[in-house]
């Protein structure tokens, strides 16, 4: 997906950028309103990132003039302030959701999903693979005529694996992104969701292999 | 507030006792004066008669053969009927020797041309005594004769009475109608204090603006260092506020910078030591951004608890935003928040305390809650308005259940747990500064509930 970051921080903006990049999304950095602005009206954008406090102004006067001229371009925004009283403001004026700094990045992720979701209903990366038809965004997982719908974790961890079929990932890594910092997991948590997607994905051509001591892999079976 | 202001004597009471007791002071002057005037000249116009009285009778007087003859003219006692029927008195001399009418009359020595005026008692009543003298020539000597008349006073006493009754009631009069003029005049000054007073009382506790309605210039130096001392109060409650936001923003900002970074090399490290530094690194960010926050948020309602701002909520409509936005986090763990709602809960209160008073509720029940569980949300509009809480998690520690009561209720963690200490107390504060309270509970079937009584 593509998105659009608006953030004066420099350090801050790339370690969004690569954070994001690694999961395969296109990300372009604006580091004021002006370059915003210059961004918006050349490109196409699946969703912006906004903070709100910028050298040149502040993000929610952006906000309102990206909606007066009939952007209907998803906005998150990113806010350093105290949660309260900026809220009222960012979503009055137009905001799909709001992020206070620091974010975790599956918090980010869960609510660009569910801002898509709201906003455009249908998407566009449908992913066929081995007999398995992949809808992110929605969360649904069909093989043959059967569809399932996936629960977050489950869909999470199947986007994760068939994004890069035929890597290998520890259980370590999986849990990390599956499970936040501060939940105790233990190291076979992560076996009870690799379970439920084997049993989902049954009857296609996509495997997932265990490798002894080193973790997990997605096989598209001939 | 007054109470403990201590209060010298009223304004009001000063200004009607200086006011009334200066009346009475004026009243009583004016009574004398003009008794004592009217007394002075009632007392000349019978000296005026009585000495016109005497000299036509001194003219009247003449040497014959060497006798002096005193022949009264009948105009020079008939001038002299009152309606109270007073006494005369007369005494002649010549020489010093005594010639005729009441002896025992005391009389005064006079020159020729001179006459005296005096008021003696004589035979039980006063008298208004003239004298008078003339010197007559005769052939061969010359001789003084000496006239003196008197007059009961009891015209006088009665014209005198009669004026002084009059003076008496003008003075009563003169008084009465000053000391409704004070009252009137206290009123109408202290009226524009207290208008002032009113309009202070009125504001609400936001409104810092200055007054612009005409007052008094008297009370010009009052209402300028009322309106200075609101905008410096305006001012630094602004300052305060905008520190808070800069002050959240410098220290979030390097968090989110470091937290995205070490979540991006989490993603690149295998080896498990670095994972595991990475993955303490991001906790202890996370500890400190949640202190720094609930520290920053239970400031703001310290504040707005004090200057509670009640408007119309719907707790039905607050909750289900509350919900809806927190659907995605709750989704990350596979929970499944559960709103039930009466359509519509009314309410006056402060909506954003009340969303952060439930948000903090809600946060706990995401924390504790074992992923793929459950968290039901009640809002109820009777019996009582309330929204209760239930998550699927252990429950609070049964023997803490008091005790967790009372420690945020007395305030601060004082065991040092900033992170989950604060959040119960934000709800609480936020309960109590709307006359509620929270209410901790397990679920016999095991998960706790907190409940928001309102």
């Amino acid at each position: 997906m593509k998105f659009l970051l608006v953030e004066d921080n420099q350090e801050l903006a790339d370690a969004i950028s690569s954070r994001m990049r690694l999961d395969g999304h296109v990300i372009e950095h604006a580091a004021n309103l002006a370059d915003a602005k210059a961004f918006v009206d050349v490109g196409e954008y699946d969703l912006i990132l906004l903070d709100i406090m910028l050298p040149d102004g502040d993000g929610r006067d952006f906000l309102k003039a990206h909606r007066a001229s009939n952007h209907d371009t998803p906005v998150i925004v990113l806010t350093a302030r105290s949660q309260v009283s900026d809220r009222i403001g960012s979503l009055d004026l137009g905001a799909d959701d709001y992020l206070t700094k620091p974010f975790d990045h599956a918090e980010l992720e869960a609510r660009c999903r569910a801002v898509l979701r709201r906003k455009t209903g249908k998407t566009k990366t449908i992913i066929e693979l081995g007999g398995v038809v992949f809808d992110p965004l929605a969360g649904r997982l069909s093989v043959n005529t059967e569809t399932v719908n996936l629960r977050n974790r489950e869909l999470r961890l199947f986007e994760l694996l068939v994004n890069s079929p035929g890597q290998v990932f520890s259980k370590q890594k999986l849990s990390d992104r599956l499970f936040s910092y501060d939940d105790d997991v233990s190291e076979n948590a992560i076996e009870v969701y690799i379970g439920r997607l084997r049993k989902h994905l049954e009857n296609s051509r996509l495997k997932i292999v265990t490798l002894r001591g080193l973790g997990y892999r997605l096989d598209h079976v001939l | 507030m007054s109470s403990d202001l201590s209060t010298s004597v009223s304004l009001r009471n000063r200004l009607v006792l200086i006011l009334i007791g200066g009346a009475a002071i004026l009243a009583l002057l004016l009574f004398f004066a003009i008794r004592n005037y009217a007394t002075q000249v009632a007392q000349q116009g019978q000296d005026n008669i009585i000495s016109a009285s005497v000299t036509s009778i001194l003219d009247a007087a003449a040497i014959r053969d060497g006798i002096v003859e005193v022949d009264f003219p009948y105009a020079s006692f008939s001038m002299l009927s009152t309606a109270f029927d007073d006494q005369i008195f007369y005494a002649i001399y010549q020489d010093d020797i005594f010639l005729s009418g009441y002896e025992r009359l005391a009389i005064a020595r006079v020159a020729a041309r001179e006459t005296d005026f005096k008021t003696v008692d004589y035979l039980g009543s006063q008298v208004r005594v003239v004298t008078a003298s003339r010197t007559l020539i005769g052939k061969d000597k010359r001789t003084q004769v000496r006239v003196a008349l008197a007059q009961t006073q009891d015209a006088l006493s009665g014209t005198l009475t009669q004026i002084s009754r009059n003076a008496a009631v003008f003075g009563a009069s003169f008084f009465a109608l000053a000391t409704l003029l004070s009252f009137w005049a206290t009123s109408n000054t202290i009226g524009q204090l207290n208008r002032l007073t009113n309009s202070v009382t009125r504001r609400g506790p936001q409104d810092l603006s200055p007054f612009h309605k005409p007052v008094p210039s008297e009370m010009l130096p009052l209402v300028t260092s009322l309106n200075s001392l609101m905008s410096r109060l305006d001012h630094s409650l602004k300052q305060s506020e905008d520190f808070i936001a800069e002050a959240a923003h410098r220290v979030r900002t390097p968090l989110a910078t470091v937290r995205s970074y070490a979540e991006a090399t989490l993603q690149r490290v295998d080896k498990e030591e670095n994972r595991q530094a990475m993955r303490s690194m991001v906790r202890a960010i996370d500890e400190s951004s949640r202190a720094a926050g609930q520290l920053l948020d239970h400031a703001m309602i310290t504040f707005r608890a004090d200057h509670l701002e009640l408007q119309d909520v719907d707790l039905s409509a607050l909750v289900h935003d509350l919900v809806e936005r927190l659907k995605p986090i709750a989704e990350m763990k596979d929970l499944t928040l559960r709103l039930h709602s009466d359509t519509q809960v009314p309410y006056k209160g402060d909506a954003i305390l009340l969303q952060n008073a439930v948000r903090n509720l809600l946060d706990n029940a995401l924390k504790y809650s074992p992923s793929e569980g459950v968290i039901d949300i009640q809002v109820t509009a009777k019996p009582n308005i309330e929204i209760r809480v239930y998550d699927s998690g252990k429950g609070f520690p049964k023997d803490e259940l008091d005790t967790l009561a009372t420690r945020f209720k007395r305030g601060l963690n004082a065991e040092g747990t900033i992170g989950s200490g604060l959040g119960l107390t934000i709800a609480m504060d936020v309960a109590v500064a709307h006359k509620g309270m929270l209410r901790l509970s397990n679920k016999a079937e095991g998960g706790a509930c907190a409940s928001l009584l309102l």
